[in-house]
């Protein structure tokens, strides 16, 4: 099996490793890195769980190969976290109660975050549209809008 | 039902009170602990090799080439757990007749549905496990298979279990009334209607998952699963492993989503616990998104012969129904998968007064993935062929549907009383509910606005449900058929030196807001803020023994147990207080961490526990302070606690494309006292949407020879924020009389009733065309093949 040596910086730690040319980004963070807060739903590109930043923009981390990512900086959820980055929408996910078993949430997560932090209207149809890429089993969705629907309108940032 | 009064209008009591749930942070930044986090030191990765028939001879499985792979340890066929794993068989002796073959985790000598375990490889990384497994040479011979439960009865259908004769697993008859009598007489109209209700599954985000530990040194097995019920799978490992059941240690921490998938025994789980003791080291087995959608367990399955006859006034005079329903080649074990059929004879018609009821199940084994136990058990069935059938009937003697439901619907009033199926009922509310809905939804607007827009060629439809929802189950659900399955919960509450509590509950977490529901029982009925208050769940080793999280019982069964226990250990520190004030219990309460008097805070309650804890000499010798309570409750008068509901659907059609988009959605719930509403509203929503899928758009596709053809994300449609409307909820609370707490279920009504209110407001959109759809999921292809256009 081929491998190569790649460096991914992952919340602003450069990670340095040999991996299988097949191995995907979010096995790379979630084994490599130990960063487990990125899930794994159907490894197919179609649920969203796995969705991580890649220098910039949203990314399915199950479609991506840890090579193709070498050299990129990639957030995860626990790096929004370490940082502060979205902690509006976070308060607005707990007091609308957005998330049940929250196994969707990372990925949840990136994608309100990419809508709010370009740009996007208050508007519920769109909202729905934004996140239709993430799958959420539990919620109904109902709440996720809810909850960005209210940090848009605060009108203070994600 | 005594106990403790006024818990209810406390300061800070809590209860009542949307309070946000504290263990979201740790899902929302990343921490949360589900089982694929888990690494241990040694451990090896599952992956299975499964039938790709839906029956087969296993003539031979040549594993040599997969042992030789990288990284391999170790190939386990059905053969290897023989004398390892004792087999099971998933019957209930209070089902009666209920008969099911013996079940081993790998497949032995005959493959019985695509999907099925044939073996097992051990390595190093999954990866290389699933490299090896596609090594395994399997030497398969495809047999006659039974697959379509309508036909698997016929006597030239293949017999699955030929020791039985046919593939027949139970069948039960309900015949109240004079059913027969009551269709014959010349004042009814009559409506008769095959309904079909397709497969389905939970897809719940997070797949199937287990990582198990044993240690040789001292026979102990430590099983990390992503499930619902650890106690049930103690009993379960140490009976089919030989264990002592105190040697083994279930542990569920946060699991992403179950909806009932997550509470049955699965062969790829038992092996993983099988090759763990075999192996002396930890084996990790995380179903992928393919394995998940061929091994989950399936839902529904059934074929409905249904009609109903209704008098002038629109009384329904009697239902007689017929419903086949198919399970897979085995019974799941240890629930059964008898149980949703049973449910559909019980629970069909039970909102509605009715004397002549006659109701036929048949379950029967098919060569399919197997069928058990999901949200809303038998539920949607039960709704969709009362509440559709009397849509139905409305129709035809031109009467209004919600006119008709009250004229049908139990009196609110009129509990205690029983179902025409025996059910015992109280604390209903049938009529009040709907009185809510309509004028939630503003129904008469919604039809001038349908007639207005048909007019337009627009085709809207309204339909409703009205339904009651199987809760806070007592051990005549499982326990009384020799299940290892509680109905009873335990809790405990103990004050730490630091004066905080800490509480652990045999009920579950699944994202519902258990510990959070618990948390605010605790905190309210004992009377510290809630931030004082940690909680644990799903833990064998240090939780009270109990059933766990299944059948909308954590928050009436469990909420109640945590509430007798927080009361009782009050009672305790009121009487130490007592002591060390020197005054008297009575006249003590404890509010906001403190133990306070008529003239306010006398003592902190980590003074108190501190002296108790560290300076025990400071009290009277035959003083024996116990800052530790623990109580279990269990439902004793009724067999179930039910609650009750009514919704309403709202659909556009597109006649054309014969796509459905469900404009509006209302639930009213009465599902008792209501201890978190934000919470109850966000299970009765997610319920609603998981019904919608059902009714539109989920459904597992199989090929006539037993293949599941969309067994993909892609393919298996679930629904999306898009689709879905914002659904408006409101309750009317009738506390149950059975418990203090008073709450009931409310996790599944959603489920349980949207299928029903849907497809009634399709009919209705659809019924001007002269077209009606009696099956589920209501596809734009089915839709359009009802209009007569495809
Ligand atoms: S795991 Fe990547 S989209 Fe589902
Ligand atoms: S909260 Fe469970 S999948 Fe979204």
């Amino acid at each position: 099996m081929t491998t190569h040596d790649i460096t991914i910086t992952i919340n602003g730690e450069a990670i340095t490793a040999t991996v299988p040319a097949r191995r995907n980004l979010v096995d790379f963070i979630r084994q490599e890195a130990g960063l487990t807060g990125s899930h794994v739903g159907c490894e197919h590109g179609v649920c969203g769980a796995c969705t991580v930043e890649v220098n910039g923009t949203p990314v399915r981390g199950c479609l991506m190969l840890a090579v193709q990512a070498d050299g990129a900086h990639v957030t995860t959820v626990e790096g929004l976290a370490d940082t502060g980055r979205g902690h509006r929408l976070r308060a607005a996910f707990q007091t609308h109660n957005a998330l049940q078993c929250g196994f969707c949430t990372p990925g949840m997560l990136a994608s309100a975050l990419e809508y709010v932090e370009g740009g996007g209207t208050a508007d519920r149809t769109a909202i729905r549209e934004h996140i239709s890429g993430n799958y959420c089993r539990c919620t109904g969705y109902q709440a996720i809008v809810d909850a960005i629907v209210e940090v848009i309108e605060t009108g203070e940032g994600a | 039902m005594t106990g403790p009064a006024l818990i209810f209008d406390k300061p800070n009591a809590y209860i009542g009170q949307s309070t946000p749930r504290a263990d979201t942070n740790r899902l929302l930044e990343g921490r949360g602990r589900f089982v694929d986090d888990i690494q241990l030191p040694r451990m090896l990765h599952a992956a299975f090799l499964r039938s790709p028939y839906a029956h087969a001879e296993i003539r031979g499985l040549d594993t040599s080439a997969a042992k030789a792979a990288p990284g391999v340890v170790r190939v386990l066929t059905g053969a290897d757990l023989e004398g390892v794993v004792e087999p099971y068989v998933g019957v209930l002796t209070h089902l009666k007749g209920l008969r099911s073959a013996p079940q081993m985790p790998l497949a032995v000598d005959r493959a019985r549905w695509q999907g099925e375990p044939l073996a097992m490889v051990l390595a190093r990384s999954r990866a290389e496990a699933e490299d090896a497994a596609a090594l395994i040479e399997a030497d398969l011979d495809p047999i006659p298979a039974a697959c379509d439960a309508e036909t698997a009865l016929d006597p030239d259908a293949p017999v699955i279990h030929p020791e039985f004769g046919s593939n027949l697993a139970w069948e039960r008859l309900v015949d109240v009334g004079d059913v027969d009598a009551a269709f014959a007489r010349d004042d009814v109209q009559v409506v008769s209607r095959t309904l079909r209700f397709g497969r389905h599954t939970g897809v719940t985000l997070e797949t199937r998952a287990a990582v198990a530990e044993y240690d040789p040194s001292e026979d102990r097995l430590t099983f990390h699963y992503s499930g619902q019920a650890p106690h049930m799978m103690q009993f379960i490992f140490a009976k089919h492993l030989g264990l002592a059941e105190e040697n083994v240690r279930v542990v569920a921490n946060d699991v992403g989503g179950s909806f009932g998938i997550k509470i049955h025994t699965y062969g790829d789980e038992v092996a993983t616990a099988a090759a763990a003791k075999l192996l002396g080291r930890p084996v990790k087995f995380v179903a992928d998104r393919y394995e998940s959608f061929l091994s989950d367990i399936h839902a529904r399955d059934h074929v409905v012969e249904a009609r109903m006859a209704v008098d002038k006034a629109g009384k329904i005079v009697a239902l007689d129904f017929d419903d086949l329903t198919g399970i897979g080649p085995y019974s799941m074990y240890p629930r059964t998968s008898a149980i949703e059929a049973n449910q559909v004879l019980n629970l069909t018609g039970a909102p509605y007064d009715l004397e002549n009821y006659r109701a036929r199940g048949r379950v029967v084994f098919q060569n399919k993935n197997m069928m058990c136990q999901y949200r809303a058990v038998g539920h949607p069935i039960a709704m969709a062929i009362c509440d559709g059938l009397l849509e139905d009937a409305a129709a035809k003697i031109g009467m209004d549907v919600v006119e008709m439901r009250r004229v049908n619907l139990m009196r609110d009033d009129s509990y205690p009383r029983a179902s025409a199926s025996g059910m015992k009922l109280d604390d209903l509310s049938h009529q009040k509910a709907l009185n809510v809905l309509v004028e939630t939804m503003g129904y008469d607007a919604l039809r001038a606005e349908q007639a207005e827009l048909r007019a337009r060629g627009v085709y809207r439809g309204i339909g409703f449900v009205s339904m009651v929802e199987v809760t806070n189950p007592s051990p005549m659900f499982y326990g009384i058929g020799g299940a290892p399955i509680a109905s009873q919960d335990g809790a405990t509450v103990r004050l730490d030196a630091g004066g905080g509590l800490r509480v652990s509950s045999s009920v579950t977490e699944q994202g519902q807001g258990t510990n959070a529901i618990l948390a605010q029982i605790a905190a309210g009925v004992f009377g510290v803020p809630i931030e004082r208050v940690t909680v644990t769940t799903g833990d064998t080793d240090t939780v009270p023994y109990g059933g766990g999280t299944w059948a909308s019982r954590g928050a009436g069964i469990g909420g109640e147990a945590m509430l007798q226990a927080a009361h009782a250990l009050k009672e305790q520190v009121l009487e130490v207080a007592a002591v060390m004030l020197q005054s008297d219990a009575a006249t003590l309460d404890i509010q906001n961490g403190s133990v306070v008097d008529g003239s306010g805070a006398r003592m902190t309650l980590s003074d108190l526990a501190r002296t108790v804890y560290y300076r025990g000499n400071e009290l009277p010798s035959d003083l024996k302070p116990e800052l530790i309570a623990t109580r279990h409750y269990r439902v004793t008068d009724f067999p179930f606690v039910f609650t009750n509901g009514a919704m309403a659907a709202h659909v556009e059609v597109d006649t054309e494309t014969g796509l459905v988009k469900v404009l509006n959605f209302w639930a009213v719930e009465d599902c008792g006292r209501v201890i978190n509403p934000k919470l109850v509203d966000e299970q009765v929503r997610g319920g609603v949407v998981q019904g919608i899928g059902g009714a539109l758009y989920e459904e597992c596709i199989y090929s006539e020879d037993g293949q599941l053809m969309n067994a993909t994300m892609a393919d298996y449609l679930v629904p999306m924020a898009v689709e879905m409307p914002d659904i408006v909820v409101r309750h009317v609370e009738t506390p149950t009389k059975t418990s203090v707490l008073g709450a009931k279920g409310a996790g599944e009504a959603g489920t349980g009733g949207a299928p029903a209110a849907v497809m009634n407001a399709v009919n209705d959109a659809l019924r001007p065309l002269g077209a009606t759809l009696w099956q589920m999921p209501m596809t734009p292809e089915r839709i359009l093949k009802a209009l007569g256009k495809v």
